[in-house]
């Protein structure tokens, strides 16, 4: 049921050798691409119809495209492996089995968009994933497949590393401009979208780790083929972070399509102890909770937005029934609330008033009243904050009112109003 | 053109145009809180936002230009319930005792909730109380008030270039506040009081000093005598229901006098004194070799700014002291010895645009007797619009009085002062035919008037020609000061005014200020300028008779006593 198409090489070679990377076909696609015609590539990751494996799920060639169009002497490739929200642990897993895939792919994208130098932003906590980005780097740059005149022709690209302080938003594209640029991360309005005005006002494209190491995979293979693995609309292979109450967790690679209950119980072996299913939350802290009877929802990034989320960064948490629906939102909104940039209203003020409204459903204290107020909340936030964050938090609280509903009614005191 | 229909009526606006725009200017009003027109976009708020057919979340109507084809409606069920659930999710963190607060009745966030309809909060409060900011005599900083939504940030950064406030600490527990520290005196704030201009609240406010007005007034043993800046003439009567622009100069004396004021004097007087005291001051420095350029000091906003940030360039500041405080020097002399009064049986109150006014009266400096402040007590126009609303007078119907002698007689030099341009067109008026013994043909120097950021022209004097510069706004201010600071700046004298417009923008004036009244008062001030007799400090008969009676000459031993100051490096570590 797995396909290694991007992680093959994860456990099998020393993520350290650079040798080993070559010997299993490292740094052929990057040939390749520096003899192709610029536009050529970009048309092979449109034939491919890769979309962003970081949440959002954006068609990348349209956010190349964007890059390529802008003209000017700076523009930049950053790598977002801020990895911030509880539940994924895939960006790591690449990191720190197939660090040169990623350079692969970063010096393929900056060719193509002439692009002329690269950040890869790693998550502050992920230390060794930072010392293997570290040598890594150096080893890249002593090969020449980064520097002044990659592999001998007359392009030009180098990447530095930048480690977040520790801060989930920081993960959001505009807070990660800032916190590169110095500043405290916080997202800014858009537009203008990064990739005309972003990183130090220069024009910016901002992948997710994984999206990244797609490209020399769409590369060899070429784009039309690539775009029959998976589903029509939404192609190719998503790493899956699989966690919670399950007995073989860990990281799967599998073709867009599979069934989330395949990816529990046939590669995640079932849940753990004999216990039975209550739940599982998808995408991570800000993806919806789904009950038992629809886990044989095939995984696709157009059926998880139906969600009214975007998050399809690829977690899925087993969640057994010994669990209490509500401790768990609770423990997600007070994530959220200490997580929140605060400088939107509905985000900043939001998360507290949820917090106070779930307590209320804890000690079975609330009313009907407090269901409508939680639930317009959830709402409002969702449709009026600023970044994803705000956007995406109450992802839970709203899926759970959809699918639990009789729980929260069973909390409220009815004879009150 | 682009076509687009909101609320189902057919529009036609330019291009890039945004839906708020584009809905105000075809009479549909959209509700907005962080929005302020002449400033950055701060998008946070989210009051604005409105739904776009084809759109899952809303739009924030201040930022999403319109397109072709949109279809919005502003006032859909969904958008009226968020606008309504994050109005109350703002006041169920916020100091809501609007009859303590002096915003009331003045504050944004309240006539929000009015139109509303909010009338109970679904929401639990969850303010918790943090210390409010007294640290300084000019500006109260209340963060109890504060509903984030940056417009100060953005004013001191973007338009003074200063970065006192940020953005402070995460999700619930951010905080507006001094970026290294917990009050504005422990940082270079200016006292400008632009934050507290555009503070849609009552969370920066000024140092609200009414009361203590009040009580000398109606102290016995106190002779009262108040002091009117140029740039309040043109702006008081737009807080009291006249138009912007609107001349009010005979109202606000007669206004004075029923408060119980004993004297009602004009500071344009002192103007006129200041240009020729720092007019000849310049003249010495031009031949005697002395520092140059002279940059001038009438706005105790810049020299807060040039002590703290720019110590190394205070010789080049002129010594005058402001006309304000060359007042205050005059009143406790000149006049107590006129009334036979001791000084500590005098008050003197000032009514100014500014709120850097409050700080400047309490400087050590400005003792003449060494015991008593020179100004007693500062109040912004704002304030003095409070009491005359206290009060309880029509302004509009008041008949109108002159001001008092000696201190009555002005120019019209003196009465340009408020607007950015308008000390150095007073000076250059005086400079030239004190210099060059023949009158000036055009005597409205064009150039250095309007709100461009930095203005320059260039006058022949004695047979030389010299270079002369104007800023307002201190990021404006900044480029010239850094000329000197390194010692390129080709200029020998510039005007530095620390507010947008100069004093007519100043921090203290009646709420709303955008370039729009800026531009109506400052054409108000030039026609007050065409309407007086006299129009040159120097022609002016009571300078000639201060001089006679009591200064003796510019520059003189009284004069430098009492007119003129020093400066010394206040730099933050
Ligand atoms: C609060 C927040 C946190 C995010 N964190 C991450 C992250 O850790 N890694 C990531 O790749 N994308 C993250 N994103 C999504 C990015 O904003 C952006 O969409 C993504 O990096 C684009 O890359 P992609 O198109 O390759 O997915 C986050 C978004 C939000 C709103
Ligand atoms: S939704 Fe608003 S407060 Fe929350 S993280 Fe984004 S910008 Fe900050
Ligand atoms: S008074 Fe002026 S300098 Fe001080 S914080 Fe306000 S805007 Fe900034
Ligand atoms: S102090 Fe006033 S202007 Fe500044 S953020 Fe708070 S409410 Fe807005």
């Amino acid at each position: 049921m797995e396909r290694k198409l991007i992680s093959a090489r994860c456990g099998v070679i020393n993520p350290l050798s650079i040798d080993d990377y070559i010997k299993t076909g490292g740094y052929v696609a990057l040939r390749k691409a520096l003899r192709m015609e610029r536009i050529e590539i970009l048309e092979e990751i449109s034939d491919s119809k890769l979309r962003g494996r970081g949440g959002a799920g954006f068609l990348t060639s349209t956010k190349m495209m964007g890059l390529a169009k802008e003209s000017g002497p700076m523009k930049y490739i950053v790598c977002n492996a801020d990895e911030g929200e509880p539940g994924n642990f895939k960006d790591r897993f690449l990191i720190e089995n197939d660090p040169h895939q990623i350079i692969e792919g970063m010096a393929i994208i900056a060719f193509a968009t002439r692009a002329n130098h690269g950040y890869i932003y790693v998550r502050g906590e992920y230390d060794h994933a930072i010392e293997v980005l570290q040598w890594t780097l150096l080893e890249a740059r002593k090969h020449k497949f980064l520097g002044n005149n990659i592999m001998d022709s007359d392009f030009s690209f180098d990447i530095e590393l930048r480690s977040g302080a520790g801060s989930y938003v920081c993960g959001e594209e505009f807070a990660l401009i800032e916190s590169i640029e110095g500043k405290p991360g916080r997202t800014r309005v858009k537009p203008p979208f990064p990739t005309s005005i972003g990183l130090f006002g220069k024009p910016t494209l901002i992948q997710n780790v994984e999206t990244l190491v797609n490209i020399p995979a769409i590369l060899t293979m070429g784009g039309k083929a690539y775009s029959k693995i998976g589903m029509p609309n939404c192609t190719g292979t998503k790493l899956i972070s699989l966690s919670g109450n399950v007995k073989n967790k860990g990281v799967y690679e599998i073709p867009f399509g599979i069934s989330i209950r395949k990816v529990i119980f046939e590669l995640g072996g079932g849940i753990e102890n004999n216990k039975k299913l209550k739940m599982v939350q998808l995408g991570g802290a800000c993806g919806p909770f789904i009950p038992e009877y629809m886990l044989d929802m095939l995984i696709d990034y157009e059926r998880f937005e139906e969600f009214e989320s975007k998050t399809g960064a690829g977690a899925i948490i087993v969640v057994d029934d010994r669990f209490d629906l509500f401790d768990l939102m609770l423990r997600v909104v007070r994530f959220f609330e200490h997580e929140s940039c605060g400088k939107c209203t509905p985000c900043r003020e939001g998360h507290a008033q949820l917090v106070i409204l779930l307590q209320k459903f804890i000690d079975k204290k609330a009313s009907m009243k407090d269901l409508i107020s939680i639930e317009s909340l959830a709402r409002v936030m969702h449709q009026t904050a600023l970044c994803g964050l705000g956007q995406s938090s109450p992802t839970a609280i709203i899926s759970t009112l959809r699918y639990f509903r009789d729980e929260y009614i069973d909390r409220c005191d009815i004879w009150t109003n | 053109m682009i076509q687009l229909k909101i609320n189902n009526i057919e529009l036609s606006v330019p291009e890039k145009t945004t839906i708020l725009n584009a809905a105000r200017m075809n009479n549909i009003n959209i509700p907005t809180l962080c929005y302020y027109p002449d400033l950055g976009l701060q998008s946070d708020c989210r009051i604005c936002v409105v739904e776009i057919d084809g759109q899952k979340g809303l739009a924030t109507s201040c930022s999403t230009k319109v397109r072709e084809g949109m279809v919005v409606k502003t006032n859909s069920p969904r958008v009226l319930n968020a606008r309504k659930t994050i109005t109350e999710l703002i006041l169920s963190n916020h100091d809501a005792n609007c009859t303590a607060c002096p915003k009331n009745l003045k504050c944004e966030l309240q006539s929000l909730a009015n139109k509303l309809g909010i009338d109970q909060n679904r929401f639990e409060p969850v303010l918790r109380v943090k210390p409010i900011d007294t640290s300084n005599p000019s500006l109260i900083r209340n963060p109890n008030r504060c509903i984030k939504c940056g417009r100060c940030i953005d004013v001191c950064k973007n338009v003074q270039g200063m970065n006192v406030l940020e953005l402070m600490g995460r999700g619930h527990d951010a905080e507006i506040t001094p970026a290294y520290g917990r009050f504005l005196s422990d940082e270079s704030c200016t006292y400008c009081g632009q934050c507290a201009s555009v503070c849609p609240v009552g969370a920066i406010i000024e140092n609200d000093e009414t009361d203590r007005v009040w009580k000398q007034l109606h102290d016995k043993d106190k002779t009262t005598i108040v002091q009117v800046a140029p740039a309040v003439r043109v702006s008081l009567g737009e807080a009291l229901g006249l138009p912007i622009g609107s001349i009010v100069t005979g109202k606000l004396v007669t206004a004075l006098k029923l408060l119980g004021f004993h004297y009602v004097f004009d500071t344009d007087f002192t103007a006129d004194l200041t240009i020729i005291e720092e007019g000849h001051e310049l003249l010495h420095r031009v031949t005697n070799n002395g520092v140059l350029p002279m940059i001038t000091s009438c706005c105790p906003g810049w020299i807060n700014y040039a002590e703290q940030r720019y110590p190394s360039i205070l010789s080049h500041i002129s010594t005058c002291k402001s006309p304000q405080q060359m007042f205050g020097a005059l009143a406790k002399t000149y006049f107590t010895k006129i009334i036979q009064k001791e000084p500590k049986d005098v008050i003197v109150v000032s009514i100014m645009p500014c709120t850097a006014k409050k700080y400047e009266a309490k400087r050590d400096e400005m003792k003449s007797d060494g015991i008593h402040q020179d100004v007693d007590i500062v109040l912004t126009t704002r304030e003095l619009s409070k009491m005359l609303d206290q009060m309880g007078v029509d302004f509009a119907k008041l008949d109108e009085t002159p001001f008092d002698n000696p201190f009555g007689i002005t120019t019209g030099a003196a009465a340009i002062f408020g607007a950015t341009g308008g000390v150095m067109e007073a000076a250059l008026r005086t400079v030239y035919e004190v210099v060059n013994h023949q009158p000036l043909e055009s005597i409205e120097l064009t150039e250095v008037r309007g709100l461009d950021g930095i203005k320059e022209t260039s006058v022949e004097l004695g047979g030389n020609v010299y270079r002369f510069a104007v800023a307002h706004s201190l990021s404006n201010a900044k480029t010239l000061v850094d000329q000197v600071s390194n010692g390129t700046s080709p200029y020998t004298f510039i005007e530095i005014m620390c507010c947008p417009g100069g004093c007519i923008g100043g921090g203290g004036q009646p709420y709303g200020t955008i370039q729009k009244t800026r531009r109506d008062r400052i054409e108000a001030t030039y026609l007050l300028d065409q309407s007086m007799p006299l129009r040159k400090s120097h022609e002016s008969p009571a300078v000639k008779e201060i001089y006679r009676a009591f200064l003796g000459e510019p520059l003189g031993e009284l004069s430098h006593k009492l007119l003129h100051t020093h400066y010394h490096s206040r730099q933050h570590t």
